[in-house]
């Protein structure tokens, strides 16, 4: 299994906005145990699907040389269940962004119905932190996340030769 | 227009309640960000992104929490406690707020409680 919680993107804006898809289906495993008898999407691994999207957001418009790490949930809102089957949307939108830190809005829709509000802050952890060190190759834009992005933005500046 | 001390501390009040997730009636003007209102370091940029959008103001870095830049540099802290040069540099940085109780005992550890909700209303006054 891999920790990537969203399949593909269908919009994305730089600096303005992004919007995700996932397709959600018994063949993920934790969902038989959540719960024996009603699957459900654990709504936690909704809130990092939607810390991805907007995470990625986030880190595009500094062209993926920060690293960005999700610091805050400062609104987590649910009113439906997410079932094997459903197909969710996380439209997200970048409210502010500083030199140590940004701030994302985000809902979670199933066709027309919102099932969740999710609005996250994340800090750039090089900014922060008093100035502790970090390794320096970027941990958190790996490829399997770049790959998101084939075919809306172009490859990032650090890693054009 | 101008806008006048209460129409100010209602809005502050509305943006620490989104920001902290505490109740409106904790937010007193008295109240300290970190030891009544709970904030945490990430907490202080939240809330510096939601004045600027609620008062439609610029907020340049540091200028509303200027003491953790403080913090690190040994000419300002010695054993804990603020030095006079540090204590002459956080008044600069620190018009907004009243600094009289914190110079008895410059504590680093209660650098904290100088960020009460009174002086990001003064604060976020000079700036509308």
């Amino acid at each position: 299994m891999r920790w990537i919680w969203i399949d593909k993107f269908e919009e994305f804006k730089s600096k303005e906005s992004a919007v995700s898809l996932k397709n959600v289906t018994l063949a993920e495993e934790h969902i038989h145990d959540h719960f024996p008898g009603f699957p459900m999407m654990p709504e936690c691994l909704i809130i990092e699907a939607m810390a991805q999207t907007a995470g990625i957001l986030v880190g595009e418009a500094k062209n993926f040389k920060e690293k960005v790490v999700l610091a805050k949930i400062s609104k987590a809102v649910f009113f439906d269940f997410v079932r094997p089957g459903d197909q969710i949307r996380f439209h997200t939108k970048m409210e502010s962004i500083a030199p140590e830190a940004a701030s994302t809005t985000g809902k979670v829709t199933r066709g027309d119905k919102t099932i969740a509000e999710i609005d996250l802050m994340f800090s750039h952890i090089d900014q922060n932190l008093g100035g502790k060190q970090f390794p320096k190759e970027n941990f958190v834009f790996t490829d399997m996340f770049m790959s998101l992005l084939q075919g809306f933005i172009n490859k990032p500046a650090a890693e054009t030769k | 227009m101008a806008m006048d001390r209460d129409q100010v501390f209602e809005k502050v009040q509305e943006v620490l309640v989104d920001a902290l997730g505490v109740d409106e009636e904790e937010v007193s003007e008295k109240a300290t960000l970190m030891g009544d209102l709970g904030a945490e370091s990430i907490d202080f940029l939240d809330i510096v992104f939601r004045l600027e959008k609620a008062f439609a103001i610029k907020i340049p870095r540091e200028e509303l929490f200027p003491a953790e830049a403080l913090m690190g540099n040994p000419d300002y802290v010695n054993n804990g406690k603020l030095t006079a040069s540090g204590m002459a540099m956080l008044k600069e940085k620190m018009p907004h707020t009243d600094l009289s109780n914190f110079e008895k005992d410059p504590d680093i550890n209660k650098i904290g409680d100088l960020f009460t909700v009174a002086s990001i209303v003064n604060y976020v006054q000079s700036k509308v």
